[in-house]
């Protein structure tokens, strides 16, 4: 078994896996370890931001799978980020318990402000961890079963997809803006305290959470390369080439679909559940659906089809991102409107698809003056 | 006691009739107007009621314009002189018994006349009565509408006098339905007489007339109870027919916006297959156009202000046509036949457009006003209808009549359907393909612009206003089917419709988010929309 | 509609057509189209441009219900009640007017994904490639003469070579019947002969149904012919005595 999980990964996914591990192993000793006086010391709001950039690689990994293998653009994949994101949110509400303004050991501070008398339904059991972890795969995962099971056998394909994709994040955007739906309505899931008797502000809780982001990234990335360099995965780029020379082969398209689609919402789930307590907010922006196109053009600028690609991209798009909305913030929409033109028309293979193309190209010229001899 | 007191005002208004019926308007005896301004200086709210009873039947020529000053506050008296003054609106004093300016008056001396419950009721019954018969139509209507919600009994002899004489119908017919309030309110009146009030009631069917019936059906018994009951039922099914077709119009309201929005979408969609995200930016365009020639007028040439939108409607289609052609031209041109690709260079590029004009214009609301023939509103056989949005109904249903016929009967609507059709065939042709699609990204850029003028006028003209239109857009495209403009038009009207009946049963963002569930499983059972086209040549 | 036992052309038949129609938006595409297909046949379909041949293909493969008409497999399955993957399944293969080849996969795994094997996602998720998988793809490489190229990837390939694949990667899918649209459309005469001799080839223990324009091909062909015509049949019989049909010179041959 490890033998053969060896055998998926090729030079570059060593690489990458080797920076991930590099990140484990570094960051707590120079948070931790080294003085906050040090050159080499990293700063509490480094680890949050990084931490914060590894989720949002993990949740660009999963919209590889289904757009870049399996041809699905989904603009709704931060619905399912969200979701994950207000499961654990939703834990660590019930975490605070009598710390809250009103105090009340039950009921979460909004609730109490707006007259609930009893905790929803919705809300039982998050008290629980492992409930909570439960519901964070569960729920994004079987909304997206339901949804592509109705999307998918009824063959809605291509743009069709992508603009239902995107009226299902709205609406939820909709819905959780609703104060009586029952989730803290447009503040959201804030003020949260602590996380597994953790506190959440504190540098060594912070620290754990990026090593476990960028443990679920890595894990992510061998759960993914599995799939995609399975003989399942071969059949799922064949039918993003042709859809019906599959459907003509006797493959059943549509549950090839569902289960990519299910399996990379649960991806993007545990993403986000993952950057809730780092960000130490959830609210229903996150739903918003220029969030889920910007996570497209992450995977677009790594490179889409890679997978590492995929999450490079979304540490480039998001340092960039850091650096313009602090040094120029006028200027972040037109670099990131760019960025969709420029790399549409200029770099439909992504970065990653360029070192490709200059490495093929690089074995051709080594390999023609051999022949030649 | 109580009736009394209510007559004494209504028999004086009778006086007063007949005095103007008698005497035309002359001028009446001095030494008892005299008598009865006494009465508005003594300081006793008896007395001015006294003297609101007298004013009322002495046919002093002015004594409307007294009782006017009264309600308002206006009228004046010296409490040395016993002198009674009126301001009038401008601030001007006048000696209420000539009716002249007054001059040399010591403004410290004056006293208000003042007013309480029982002097004001009283002031209301006498204007009431003397109201109807005032000069103009209007003013009659309203007094016959106070007569009618107050179906006071001693107005009876009044009112009856004034429908012998009326000759406007739609005043007649307020009066008789306020002799029919008080007549069916009248137990001493015969139970014929009161059925057919009743009936005469039943027929004007509204809110108050249903507060009338119920009262009168909670207050008798036998036939009247049982007409009146009979009346309510009649009148709240009219009513909830009546807030029906209101709930369509608002419908019809929401449907031409969404039309608006959504109609260049479904030439660049629907016909041309581009996914233009920045579609919403090109509504956020013309409004911003809109703004920009306002903002011209406004220091140039304010004459000009209520043509403002007449001039930025060209402006509007040039501006974003342009903008629309030379997207298509850098951009669009090299992703045809990669949808998903376009999707998002057109996102990138509604983003740059966003943040352009926010650079330029500001991210704040900026403040887009009617023009007077789009401002107010006036009521259609019981619905109430605002004039600007009546205008954007007829205006949407114009661009749409105006599109099809250009697209049926000119030669770029021939060639841009050949192209649709088959390109390849097109071009073998010698039609331009190129140019034709260029010329149709700009024609559906051009009416998100002329939308966006519209819009302009009724929602907030900020650099995010193209975003709240374009998954409505899509929406309704998708939902009435791709290539189809008829289907565009169903489905804006249908959706619209749908979301203004929703709204009073769950809520406005609940009826949305109702709508886009039901859009995204309807999509899901004909994934091409109501209007579907079939056959090998819709295959992608 | 007959009871499939109570026909005797129905039961022996590998592939049963009666009375088909269908229309789009008001445009027949057929119109009670019938037709039988024995066993071990092959058949060329020929005839002019919106004859409903596609659409014939599409019908029997599930794409397209028809309207009315009836539709079996091997005399028992009833095809219009089936989707194109179960049809799949049950042994038709479909071979497209235009190339259609996995042009992101290696000519190899064009192959594999088309051999006889479960296609549930569990299968293929943990299913491995055994060593007899192997040998049948070397040997179907070998029958379309792409051995050489197993590497390359599909796209890569010049157009005869995709039509080449995609016979192969019926092969692969061992079909009982074999539904081939224009498989020499832009083919040099050359590569036009060798594809009629592997299709003559494979006819030898399969059913096959060859829509072709190039009489020259059918001819090399040499099996019966079926003329289609707005929508129903107009002639069947060889291609001698159907060529000879003044009906058929008058839509389709010319003189």
């Amino acid at each position: 078994m490890m033998q053969s999980l060896l055998n998926l990964l090729d030079l570059r996914g060593r690489i990458f896996l080797g920076c991930l591990a590099a990140v484990i192993i570094i960051v707590p000793i120079c948070t931790l370890l080294i003085p906050a006086g040090s050159m080499l010391h990293m700063p509490t709001y480094v680890v949050a931001l990084l931490g914060k950039y590894l989720c949002y690689a993990l949740l660009a990994l999963a919209l590889d799978l289904v757009w870049g293998y399996c041809g699905i653009l989904s603009l709704g994949h931060g619905a399912f980020f969200a979701l994950g994101g207000y499961a654990m949110g939703m834990y660590l509400m019930r975490q605070i318990g009598t710390r809250g303004v009103y105090a009340d050991p039950i009921l979460p501070d909004f609730m109490v402000f707006l007259n609930y008398k009893v905790l929803p339904m919705t809300w039982w059991g998050f008290q629980s961890f492992p409930y909570a972890l439960l519901m964070v795969i569960l729920v994004p995962g079987l909304l997206a079963f339901v949804f592509g099971w109705f999307a998918f056998r009824s063959r809605v394909t291509g743009v069709y997809l992508s603009i239902i994709t995107q009226a299902l994040t709205y609406a939820l955007l909709l819905a959780f803006f609703r104060n009586d739906m029952g989730f803290g309505g447009n503040n959201g899931l804030t003020d949260f305290k602590d996380i597994l008797g953790f506190n959440v502000q504190a540098d060594g809780t912070r620290v754990v959470l990026l090593m476990l982001s960028a443990l679920a990234l890595a894990a992510g990335y061998m759960v993914a390369r599995a799939v995609t360099m399975s003989k399942f995965g071969k059949v799922v780029i064949a039918i993003r080439d042709a859809e019906s020379r599959a459907r003509f082969l006797g493959y059943r398209v549509e549950t090839y679909k569902l289960v990519v689609f299910v399996l990379s919402a649960i991806m993007a789930g545990i993403a986000g559940a993952l950057y809730v307590p780092q960000v130490g907010i959830i609210n229903p922006s996150d739903f918003s659906p220029a969030n889920s196109i910007e996570a497209v053009i992450w995977v677009a600028v790594g490179g889409r089809g890679t997978l590492i690609g995929a999450a490079l991209g979304a540490l480039i798009v998001n340092f960039g991102k850091t650096y313009f909305t602090g040094a120029l913030p006028e200027l972040w929409l037109f670099a990131l409107g760019m960025l969709f033109v420029l790399v549409t028309l200029f770099l439909p293979k992504g970065v990653l698809g360029v070192i490709d193309d200059v490495m093929e190209r690089r074995r051709i010229s080594k390999r023609k003056p051999m022949a030649a001899e | 006691m109580s009736l009394t007191f209510r007559s004494l005002p209504i028999l004086a208004a009778f006086f007063f009739i007949f005095a103007i019926l008698g005497h035309g308007l002359s001028p009446a005896r001095a030494d008892a107007s005299d008598d009865i301004f006494a009465n508005f200086a003594t300081d006793k709210f008896s007395d001015t009621e006294k003297a609101v009873v007298g004013l009322a039947a002495s046919a002093t020529p002015n004594s409307l314009t007294i009782l006017e000053a009264l309600a308002d506050g206006r009228l004046y008296f010296d409490a040395s002189t016993k002198i009674v003054y009126f301001k009038s609106t401008d601030g001007a004093l006048y000696v209420a018994t000539s009716n002249a300016k007054a001059a040399d008056v010591n403004a410290a001396a004056l006293k208000k006349v003042r007013l309480n419950n029982t002097v004001r009721s009283a002031l209301q019954s006498a204007q009431g009565s003397m109201g109807l018969l005032a000069a103009d139509p209007a003013r009659r209507r309203s007094a016959a509408e106070a007569v009618f919600k107050a179906h006071d009994i001693a107005a009876l002899p009044a009112v009856d006098l004034a429908l012998t004489r009326e000759t406007d119908s739609r005043v007649k017919l307020a009066f008789t339905q306020a002799r029919a309030a008080i007549l069916a309110y009248d137990t001493t009146a015969t139970d014929l007489q009161r059925l057919t009030a009743i009936d005469v009631l039943r027929e004007r069917a509204d809110q108050d007339t249903l507060g009338h019936l119920s009262a009168i059906a909670a207050s008798s018994d036998g036939r009247i109870k049982t007409a009146a009951q009979a009346g309510m039922t009649a009148i709240q099914s009219r009513l909830s027919l009546l807030s029906g077709v209101q709930n369509i119009w608002y419908g019809l309201s929401l449907g031409s916006v969404l039309l608006l929005a959504a109609i260049g979408l479904a030439i660049t969609f629907g016909v041309m297959g581009v996914i233009n995200m920045a579609h919403g930016e090109m509504v956020m365009l013309g409004a911003y156009t809109t703004f920009v020639v306002q903002d011209w007028i406004r220091v140039h040439n304010p004459a000009l202000f209520d043509y403002s939108l007449l001039i930025a409607l060209p402006l509007a289609f040039l501006v974003t046509a342009i903008v629309g052609m030379m997207i298509e031209r850098i951009v669009i041109r090299y992703l045809y036949g990669r949808p998903l690709e376009t999707l998002l260079a057109t996102f990138g590029v509604s983003l740059v457009l966003q943040q352009a004009v926010r650079s330029i214009f500001g991210a704040n609301n900026r403040e887009v006003g009617a023009p007077s023939f789009m401002a107010g509103s006036f009521d259609l056989g019981g619905l109430a209808i605002t004039s600007g949005r009546m205008w954007i109904v007829f205006f949407t249903i114009l661009v749409f009549g105006l599109l099809q016929l250009m697209l049926k009967t000119t030669s770029f609507g021939l060639r841009m359907r050949a192209v649709t059709q088959n390109r390849r065939m097109a071009s073998a042709m010698g039609i331009d393909t190129n140019r034709i699609y260029a010329m149709a990204f700009g024609l559906g850029s051009g009416i998100a612009g002329i939308a966006g003028v519209a819009l302009s006028q009724i929602d907030n003209v900020s650099p995010n206003l193209g975003q709240s239109y374009i998954i409505d857009s899509f929406m309704v495209v998708v939902f009435g089917g791709v290539g189809n403009l008829w289907g565009t038009l169903v489905a804006a009207f249908t959706l619209g419709i749908a979301n203004k009946f929703l709204e009073p049963m769950v809520g406005a963002v609940l009826g949305k988010i109702l709508l886009l569930v039901f859009i995204i499983v309807f999509i899901q059972k004909r994934p091409r929309g109501l209007f579907a086209q079939k056959g090998r040549a819709v295959e992608v | 509609m007959a009871f499939a036992s109570d026909n005797p052309s129905l039961t022996a038949s590998l592939l049963y057509l009666d009375g088909v129609s269908v229309s789009f938006d008001g445009y027949k595409a057929l119109r009670g189209l019938s037709l039988t297909l024995m066993p071990n046949e092959m058949r060329a379909i020929i005839g002019p441009n919106g004859a409903g041949k596609t659409t014939m293909m599409d019908i029997i493969t599930g794409k397209t219900r028809p309207d009315e008409g009836d539709v079996f497999f091997a005399g028992e399955h009833d095809l219009t009640k089936l989707d194109e993957a179960e049809i799949a399944e049950l042994g038709i293969g479909r071979k497209f007017q235009k190339p259609t080849v996995f042009e992101h996969h290696t000519v190899t795994d064009n192959i594999l994904l088309s051999l006889k094997a479960p296609r549930q996602s569990l299968a293929t998720l943990f299913g491995r490639t055994t060593a007899a998988q192997s040998q049948r793809i070397e040997e179907v490489l070998h029958i379309i003469r792409l051995h050489a190229h197993g590497d390359r990837q599909a796209g890569a390939l010049s157009h005869g070579q995709k039509q080449w694949l995609e016979i192969g990667m019926l092969l692969a899918q061992d079909p009982q019947l074999l539904l081939v649209d224009e498989p020499v459309a832009g083919m040099t005469d050359a590569e036009t002969a060798q594809t009629a001799e592997l299709l003559r080839e494979i006819a030898k223990d399969h059913s096959v149904v060859v829509v072709e324009h190039d009489m020259t091909f059918v001819r090399d062909l040499g099996v019966k012919v079926t003329v289609l015509h707005e929508g129903s049949v107009l002639a069947e019989g060889p291609l001698d005595v159907v060529s000879a049909d003044p009906r058929v010179i008058e839509v389709y041959l010319g003189r």
